[in-house]
């Protein structure tokens, strides 16, 4: 197993999360998009700090460790956005959100 | 590293992602996004980033799953509409997986196997995480903070006159 093989993989997680936030119009799908990115992002990190030349120094598992709980807070942000737009205009929709538009 | 253990995980994850971008109802999604989180999981515990793999479990599988099936029930009126499925998304993600793939395989650099590294014990991070990086876990600690207040703040009810 070498890298560019994980990195493969992870870079397939990225753009089927890419799909997921392009082509669907449900703002939950949306997150969970999102959400696939950034776990694609955490494995790279996590896959360089394991091929480094310095493991000992354990700064790729750190930044994925502060990347999880950042996730973690745009979950629960966006989902309780997704839950006031659902009340106020009874949709979640993203294509019938067009109040603002010219 | 077992190869065997390697494709399994991938496929297991892949698959978990694709079903996550593709079901029609919205709660089969979020289950096979649980799926996914636990592939990824694995992948953490095959890279020998252990503690990583827990906080993704308890963080995502625990919490951010369960956070999403909340909202998909309760915002669930609309969830059986149907959701077109737009295929421009779909040329997009091929280009940029394509071009992913030719700027890895390209680079004869990152073609290398795994060294044999000591250990990384919960011991070393917690020590790393108190000396390098206490000012990122402090201002995490106030993102989250802020976070949960602006969360509840938007989901509160709003006042009737």
């Amino acid at each position: 197993m070498t890298l560019s093989i994980l990195l493969v993989v992870s870079a397939a997680l990225f753009c089927i999360g890419l799909l997921a936030a392009l082509s669907r119009r449900h703002a939950i799908y949306i997150l969970i998009g999102i959400e696939l990115m950034l776990a694609a992002a955490n494995l790279n990190f996590v896959a360089f700090w394991r091929f480094s030349s310095q493991p000992q120094q354990p700064t790729g598992v750190m930044v994925a460790i502060f990347s999880i709980a950042i996730a973690a807070a745009e979950a629960a942000v966006g989902l309780a956005l997704v839950i006031a737009i659902y009340r106020h205009y009874r949709t979640t929709n993203v294509d019938k959100l067009n109040q603002l538009k010219g | 590293m077992s190869i065997v253990a390697f494709v399994l995980i991938s496929i297991l994850t892949l698959a978990g992602a694709l079903a996550a971008a593709t079901l029609p109802k919205l709660i089969h999604a979020a289950l096979s996004l649980v799926v996914t989180f636990l592939g990824v999981a694995a992948f953490f515990f095959l890279l020998g980033a252990e503690f990583v793999g827990l906080v993704q479990v308890f963080v995502y599988v625990g919490a951010v799953a369960v956070l999403i099936v909340f909202t998909i029930l309760l915002t669930r009126r609309e969830a059986t509409a149907a959701d077109k499925f737009n295929w421009r998304g779909a040329v997009v993600a091929i280009a940029v997986f394509a071009g992913l793939v030719w700027a890895i395989l390209k680079t004869t650099s990152l073609s290398i196997a795994a060294p044999q590294i000591p250990a990384l014990t919960v011991k070393r991070i917690g020590e790393v995480l108190m000396t390098d990086f206490v000012w990122p876990l402090q201002c995490v600690g106030l993102l989250l903070t802020a976070a949960l207040i602006g969360a509840l703040i938007l989901v509160m009810e709003e006042k009737r006159q």
